[in-house]
């Protein structure tokens, strides 16, 4: 029982991280129809300019905002010098320009900081909580993971159903050419939209750092599993990204430590094929007819 | 009218003109091999490998329309069925390879008919996680599959008639280049086939397809396995040139690579998945070369290839948006005009 206990716990917070990086790759999937594979060196880099401030200031908050405002920034040129050439381009364009990215980021990130992983402190304590004498497998620090990602996740929903921006951010992504009939600066929303999806990003890749190491191509895992959550919960819904990536944190949190750990992808596949096989859009997919 | 002269004759035929490429690319290829040395040689059978995969993956994403992050995983099927069979059941290389198309091919069954009720990104993130979750496959079962280190075999003998000295390299660049020919042959054959059209007709618009009487799933469903009968024969090639399948051989990258070679070569032409298989193979050694002609810090030429090849990746696709064979034919068609223009003003 405590073994299930401490499996839901350490699910929870590594499926809250899993749905920080389902969110970045939904927002740019809603802003562009593009599925941003070079979101794992984007929050690589990102987790690397915190780790060089933190180690030079000694402040670990200094970093984490610094790292949130290099994604901000990092997503916005990145549209704007690269993807704004490829948006009229055939879809798969847009894939290989991001899988080109992807690979000139953790290059570059290997010529600056070397392909040795570092360790990349924490927020908050890692020692767990002591509840009625047991140790449980669930520290301040995720909590603090919890908690953040509630908090941009519910940011978000903010932005997009309560503000005029978010009305015209929607607008933009489900009809470009009406948008910009109205008066919808699109591009500009567009570009906003991956600097906010690259924002959250780095979130995910500053929170999930301490529990693996940082070196250029460590958070690939985290990135494919973002992706499957991402999927699973339907590439269109923000609500969706989140539940995907809590759903699948806990999921394999219990393959395992049930299983083993070897076994995860796999059931990954499998998790990710029966969800489709039922709802062939994610969980959370507005159903639409296909377009005629 | 039913006078028709030898070369007209060849332009009606399909399986004339696939005849003769095959013939000709036969030839050419030996000829090259003839003058390459080892490495070079194995260099070609990587090439042709890649071609086999490279061309059946085009056909899937550039004439049906869908998309595959999952060849990989499609690959390690037919390496590790040649392997098996190969080693443990002592079959010969043709059998062997065969078996690899037919299993693959089966495996692609169930794949592709999933995938045809899937779209876009959904159906590119349920091929990916194919392409992640199979190799764990060979963990689970190392009793089967050897684990992390896999399978080898001893490494195809050349037969007797070719020589004492004839190269093992330029024996297993031979086999692998046979293999690519096979592919081109077959895959020429049905693009230019009913088949082929109707894969278009479902790729260009799906209800306009089925209101004309196909069957929209079941032309996509196919078109997943012939792919995958193509990939499983590159993959059972891979496994006879290395001599062994282990699941660090086809990892992600390897899916993602693949899908990079069908859009740089230019989707849906078998020209443009040989420019593919070109590019694949001689990129990387490429930059691999420049990088270290420099004298730079260890960290900097370690990783200065991997930057050169998302630079080019990135160029290349800003530059020639529908590939190196779109390039191909735009000059082609401009050079034409430009001769059709002289003519006119003379």
């Amino acid at each position: 029982m405590t073994k299930f206990i401490d499996l839901t716990l350490n699910g929870v917070s590594t499926g809250a991280i899993y749905a920080a990086v389902a969110l970045a790759l939904v927002l740019i999937w809603r802003a562009t129809r593009i599925i941003n594979f070079a979101q794992g060196a984007m929050l690589m880099i990102t987790t690397y300019i915190a780790s060089a401030v933190i180690n030079s200031t000694g402040s670990y908050w200094f970093g984490f905002v610094v790292a949130l405002l290099s994604g901000l920034i990092l997503g916005a040129v990145i549209e704007r010098v690269l993807i704004r050439r490829v948006e009229s381009a055939p879809p798969l364009n847009a894939v290989i320009v991001a899988l080109g990215l992807y690979t000139l980021l953790v290059a570059v990130a290997g010529m600056i900081w070397g392909n040795t992983p570092r360790s990349f402190p924490a927020a908050f304590s890692i020692r767990g909580y002591d509840i009625g004498g047991t140790r449980v497998l669930f520290a301040p620090n995720d909590s603090f993971i919890v908690l953040v990602v509630i908090a941009v996740a519910l940011g978000l929903a903010l932005l997009f159903r309560a503000t005029g921006l978010g009305l015209q951010m929607r607008a933009a992504a489900f009809q470009p050419e009406v948008a910009r009939l109205l008066g919808v600066r699109v591009g500009r929303m567009f570009t906003l939209g991956w600097a906010l999806a690259a924002m959250a990003g780095a979130l995910a890749g500053v929170l999930v750092a301490p529990s693996i190491f940082l070196g250029p191509n460590d958070f690939d895992p985290i990135l494919i599993i973002g992706f499957v959550a991402a999927v699973v919960g339907g590439l269109d819904s923000p609500p969706g990204a989140v539940i995907g990536g809590v759903g699948l944190g806990l999921g394999l949190s219990y393959v395992s430590g049930y299983e083993g750990s070897a076994l995860v992808p796999l059931a990954a596949l499998v998790i990710l094929v029966f969800v489709l096989m039922v709802r062939p859009s994610g969980l959370f997919s507005s159903t639409q007819g296909r377009r005629v | 009218m039913r006078r028709l002269g030898g070369s007209a004759a060849l332009r009606r035929s399909t399986l004339l003109r696939s005849l003769g490429l095959v013939a000709a690319g036969a030839v050419v290829l030996a000829l090259v091999s003839e003058g390459l040395g080892a490495y070079d040689n194995l260099e070609l059978a990587t090439g042709a490998y890649y071609f086999a995969v490279l061309a059946g993956l085009t056909v899937l994403v550039g004439v049906s329309g869908q998309i595959s992050l999952g060849h990989g995983g499609l690959m390690a099927v037919g390496a590790y069925t040649v392997v098996l069979l190969i080693g443990n059941e002592q079959w010969a290389l043709v059998p062997a390879l065969a078996a690899a198309v037919v299993v693959t091919s089966l495996v692609g069954i169930p794949v592709g008919a999933a995938a045809s009720r899937l779209r876009g990104p959904y159906l590119a993130g349920a091929t990916l996680a194919f392409a992640v979750g199979l190799p764990a496959l060979a963990d689970k079962f190392p009793a089967t599959f050897g684990g992390e280190n896999g399978l080898t075999i001893n490494p195809p003998t050349p037969p007797s008639f070719l020589g004492a000295s004839f190269e093992l390299e330029r024996w297993e660049a031979w086999i692998a280049c046979a293999g690519a020919l096979i592919v081109l042959f077959v895959l020429y054959n049905l693009l230019h086939s009913g088949f082929g059209r109707a894969l278009r007709a479902v790729r260009d618009d799906e209800i306009a397809a089925s209101l004309c009487g196909l069957r929209v799933g079941r032309a996509q469903t196919l078109a997943f396995i012939l792919s995958a009968g193509c990939a499983g024969l590159g993959g059972g090639l891979l496994a006879v040139v290395l001599q062994l399948a282990t699941p660090g051989a086809f990892p992600l990258e390897l899916s993602l690579t693949l899908l990079t070679g069908v859009v740089l070569g230019g989707l849906g032409s078998l020209a443009g998945a040989i420019w593919g298989a070109a590019v694949l193979v001689l990129l990387p050694s490429w930059t691999n070369d420049l990088a270290h002609s420099f004298s730079l810090s260890a960290n900097v030429e370690n990783n200065l290839p991997f930057a050169i090849y998302g630079l080019v990746l990135i160029g290349a696709m800003l530059v020639w948006p529908s590939g190196i064979q779109g390039g191909v034919r735009e000059l082609g068609g401009r050079l034409r005009r430009l001769r059709a223009h002289r003519v006119a003003e003379r």
